[in-house]
């Protein structure tokens, strides 16, 4: 049980700091910019693909930094030529682009790498057992994607405290109407940021996508629990984007881990022969199985208690 | 006095105008004789999926367009008005309950409505991106939920039904295709008229008001959340219709069509044809169901193309095709469509190659790619090509580069003919 | 109703933050009263508008409309006792035509609420009223044009035909002159004098003119607290006003 514990914690920080990995950037980019990048998780994947394709020609370690570089450069391109092009139109059509993007990244992945996962391994320098725990061995390479995430969630946090792009960045989270005011290089700004904030996404598929499948409906699959962990923990709110992260992170973690159903607690008793007739379907459903329902199930409930998410004083 | 009561006459006399009556009789018309026109059994079931998307459409319009609210969570309602269709169908024929088919689109109505109203109470409590968001999750709650209540859902394959199992319809059995497209166009006349009416009552009007500016409508004595919360409501009642006329037309229903692929479709076709005029989503339903099974047929990479195709629409037309015809109403009033067309025309000529050259680089990289086990040669507009060797790759890169230039600047010469029209119109 | 006090400020407080906004004030309006609140910049009379219609609820005291609490009510809720009130900065419906405009805000008055059952092209009261208002403000002949696209001049009209639509008896009006020239300025007060016939009204301006052209009642607001009410001509003479706001003007 204290097994199951440990490791299930471990993981669900390390799933929890991924998510923070690209939450972060998503929440960057709505303060100041007014836009959720619903492409963002779209970012992620093609992050990952070019980790693979890079790692597959050259190796894993030149791919953790081109990688990120080539998909920042896409993003700026795509705020540039795109994104600003549109804002004229109005928030929804901002929106609606970033949608669009969603499908167009999704079917140019499948045109080049098709619709079956990616051959996309744990580079051999890193393929070993770094401790063993209890029984069990812990992969390095999983250490190492939590040693990045934690990494960059400092550095991150250096920038934004210490430097002159991070007071605007902390102007803009706090008074989101105020980036107006910056002058006239805040269109450079915008482009400065879009880019960077994808760029994390990328860093986090880079890295995710050994351990995660790296397939075409990745940014399918993801995309929506990232946006369930910016609402929960109140759009435009780092510190709540970071709680919200753990939070799913670890959530989900535990609900994989835990495979016990209604069932498997009540199956002998004699109400247990009356219920499992009438509710077949949940009577024998674990925790397992309900843990993708989870994270949405928190966004209702969330939304009902607290309508402005765990931190969040916005009300977009 | 005066001409306060001829405003007030002709604003009155505008509901139930000849032109008006007119235009819902060719409706009507054109429903009945397009089978005529195209008797094919494909035909005939491509034009009851184009009917049922016409209802789906229109009813995320009353969302997006109307109320000003994007939701990405609308499949949910087409899909449970799907579900509880079919499980009307079954029980009906189970136990022989004297219904007739054309009446179980309205089981389906009720589910949509059902569950309109029961999410609808939790996603409008917020609008903007936040709605947007919370849809997004609902709809992923629904689908997650689906694979693990079977019964209900039949999992990943679905339910399924036979809709010639109920009481017959005055000797009609709705088994033949052109039985079921002449079911999907009567509701699809009765659903568009419906929507259409909403549009023209009071809540049709302050749903605007909402989409226009929230915060004012509270000043003028309405509540912003229960307006958003009704237009929620009955947007589900009449995706409701439409996944009960799917169910029917298909006779199954899987979790599928409750989820975010068959969402992002509605949106597609309701931007791509035009949110702001009632019109729009008709013809985008239209129109995207037409490509999808045209261009499904001819490349496995089509989707790629109604993606462009939607983003070319936000960036360049936000007004969707309706928009674009509608905004030919002056020029034409004013008598000068013949002095810009030959402009349209000049862009389009460029803008066609561009698209050519745009699917061969699209095409050739696909098979260079993906499809290398299939042999380097393949088949662009009846030219044989070898993707191995440059020759697909250049012709595609020039024509795609060289197309756009030339549309680019075709089109600012047609924008400023256009806009020459209407100023020459006005003066 | 005592002494036909309508509306009835007590004890009023807003702060954001720690910074206190509005500071105990007190206020009454009388029926058929033109009242004019007057204050430098930053006094908050504007907070005090979106406390009364709604827009913010207080952090203390109360609001009394015809003797019955409205503070921290919905503004839907105020608006439907029949308080309504225009914008500083026009808040109109860009997109909807001046005739949609109107009749939005004549809907509700009229008992129509949510219904989407009626054509509402149909509804003679409702097409009448929309008439009365426009004739009123004076865009009988703009009734087609799209709100987005009038002249400024004419959005605050707009802004105003809005505010009366709904027949409200209390009506706040929120700079109805700001950034208009002379002769509009004219135009807007006749305008304002002829609404205000059978209504309640409570205005906030800053051209000292206007306010003593209409008004029949000035308070002064400095630094969130009611330092002055009463008659204009008292007003002029009140030496802690000279002092604090009308300065060398006055003098």
């Amino acid at each position: 049980m204290i097994e199951i514990i440990v490791v299930s914690t471990l993981n669900g920080v390390l799933y929890g700091m991924l998510l923070f990995l690209m939450a972060s950037g998503l929440t960057v980019i709505f303060s100041m910019m007014g836009v959720l990048n619903l492409a963002h998780a779209s970012f992620y994947m093609l992050g990952a693909f070019f980790g693979f394709e890079i790692t597959r020609r050259i190796g894993f370690w030149p791919a953790l930094v081109v990688a990120p570089l080539l998909v920042g450069a896409i993003g700026m391109a795509v705020e540039r030529y795109g994104l600003r092009r549109v804002h004229s139109h109005g928030h929804v059509a901002e929106l609606l682009f970033t949608f669009g993007l969603t499908f167009v990244i999704k079917e140019v992945v499948e045109m080049i790498w098709g619709k079956l996962p990616a051959d996309y391994r744990v580079p051999g320098s890193l393929d070993f057992a770094a401790f063993t725990l209890f029984s069990s061995d812990y992969p390095a390479f999983r250490l190492f994607v939590l040693l990045v995430s934690i990494a960059i969630f400092l550095a991150l946090l250096l920038v934004i405290k210490r430097t002159r792009i991070g007071l605007i960045v902390q102007a803009a989270l706090t008074h989101p109407g105020m980036v107006g005011m910056l002058g006239h290089n805040v269109d450079r700004i915008f482009m400065l940021v879009f880019g960077v904030g994808v760029a994390l996404a990328a860093v986090a598929g880079v890295i995710a996508g050994p351990i995660l499948i790296t397939q075409s409906n990745m940014a399918g699959l993801l995309g929506p629990i990232l946006f369930v962990v910016v609402v929960v923990g109140g759009l435009g709110s780092l510190g709540g984007a970071f709680a919200a992260s753990l939070l799913i992170g670890l959530v989900q973690t535990f609900a994989v881990a835990f495979n016990v159903s209604l069932a498997d607690l009540f199956g002998s008793t004699a109400a247990g022969e009356v219920l499992s007739v009438w509710l077949s379907d949940i009577w024998r459903v674990t925790v397992a199985q309900v843990a993708p329902i989870l994270p949405y199930l928190l966004l209702v409930l969330i939304l009902i208690f607290r309508p402005r998410g765990l931190m969040g004083t916005r009300d977009t | 006095m005066s001409e306060a009561t001829v405003i007030s006459r002709s604003v009155r006399a505008s509901r139930g105008g000849l032109t008006a009556y007119a235009i819902w009789l060719a409706l009507a018309l054109a429903l009945l004789l397009l089978p005529q026109l195209f008797p094919s059994r494909l035909a005939l079931s491509t034009m009851s999926l184009m009917g049922t998307m016409i209802i789906f459409a229109l009813s995320y319009n009353m969302l997006l367009g109307q109320t000003g609210l994007l939701s990405f969570g609308h499949a949910v309602f087409f899909g449970l008005g799907g579900y509880f269709c079919v499980h009307a169908l079954n029980l009906a024929g189970d136990y022989g309950w004297p219904i007739p088919l054309p009446i179980f689109p309205l089981v389906g109505a009720l589910g949509g409505l059902t569950f309109g109203v029961l999410f609808g109470a939790v996603a409008t409590k917020r609008a903007g991106t936040a709605f947007a968001m919370i849809t997004l999750g609902i709809g992923e709650l629904v689908v997650s939920l689906a694979l693990i209540l079977r019964r209900f859902f039949g999992g990943e394959e679905g339910i399924t039904t036979d809709r010639t199992d109920v009481l017959s319809f005055f000797g009609y059995s709705f088994g033949p295709q052109s039985q079921v497209y002449y079911l999907v166009a009567a509701w699809c006349f009765i659903s568009v008229a419906a929507m259409y009416a909403v549009t023209r009552t009071p809540f049709g009007r302050i749903c605007n008001a909402v989409r226009d500016n929230p915060q004012r409508t509270a000043f003028i004595g309405y509540d912003m959340g229960t307006v958003r919360f009704i237009a929620f409501s009955l947007a589900g009642l009449f995706a409701g219709i439409a996944g009960g006329l799917s169910a029917i037309n298909f006779e199954i229903v899987n979790a599928a069509q409750m989820g975010a692929v068959e969402s992002g479709s509605v949106i597609l076709m309701t931007y791509i044809g035009g949110v702001g005029n009632f019109a729009g989503p008709i013809i985008g339903a239209i129109l995207v169901t037409w490509l999808q099974l045209v261009l499904s047929d001819a490349t496995q990479i089509w989707p790629l193309y109604v993606g462009l195709l939607f983003i070319g629409i936000v960036m360049f037309a936000p007004g969707g095709i309706a928009g674009m015809l509608a905004m030919q109403g002056p020029v034409i009033a004013a008598g000068k469509l013949h002095r810009v067309a030959p402009y349209y025309l000049l862009a389009a000529i460029p803008g066609a190659i561009a698209v050519i050259g745009l699917s061969i680089l699209a095409e050739t990289s696909h098979q260079f790619s993906i499809r290398a086990a299939y042999g380097p040669s393949i088949t662009l507009y009846s030219l044989p090509f070898d993707v191995t060797s440059p020759l697909p790759w250049i012709v595609g890169l020039v024509l795609a580069a060289g197309g756009v230039w030339l549309f680019l600047r075709a089109a600012r010469l047609a924008r400023n003919a256009y806009e020459e029209a209407i100023a020459g119109g006005a003066a | 109703m005592n002494d036909g006090v309508v509306l009835e400020l007590s004890g009023l407080f807003k702060s954001f933050g720690a910074t206190e906004i509005i500071r105990g004030v007190d206020l009454e309006v009388r029926t058929g009263e033109r009242h004019a609140i007057i204050g430098p910049n930053g006094a908050g009379k504007s907070t005090l508008f979106n406390l009364v219609s709604g827009h913010l609820s207080p952090s203390a005291g109360s609001i009394r409309l015809r003797g019955e609490e409205i503070a921290g009510m919905a503004p839907q809720l105020i608006n439907r006792r029949g308080l309504s009130r225009s914008f500083q900065i026009t808040n109109i419906f860009p997109r909807l035509s001046v005739w949609e405009n109107v009749r939005c805000a004549t809907l509700w008055a009229l008992g129509y609420k949510y219904s989407f059952w009626r054509s509402i092209d149909g509804l003679d009261d409702v097409n009448a009223r929309t008439e009365e208002i426009l004739t009123e403000i004076d865009l009988l002949d703009r009734w087609r044009t799209p709100a987005g696209v009038l002249t400024y001049g004419e959005q605050r009209a707009l802004e105003i035909g809005l505010t009366i639509a709904g027949n409200a008896d209390v009506i706040l009006l929120d700079e109805p002159t700001a950034g208009m020239s002379r002769a509009e300025t004219e135009r807007v007060v006749a305008l304002i004098r002829k609404v205000s016939e059978q209504r309640v009204l409570l205005m906030i301006e800053h051209d000292m003119h206007v306010v003593f052209d209409l008004a029949d009642r000035i308070s002064v607001l400095v630094y969130g607290e009611i330092i002055a009410s009463d008659t204009p001509e008292r007003i002029k003479s009140n030496a802690a006003v000279q002092q604090a706001y009308l300065g060398t003007e006055a003098a």
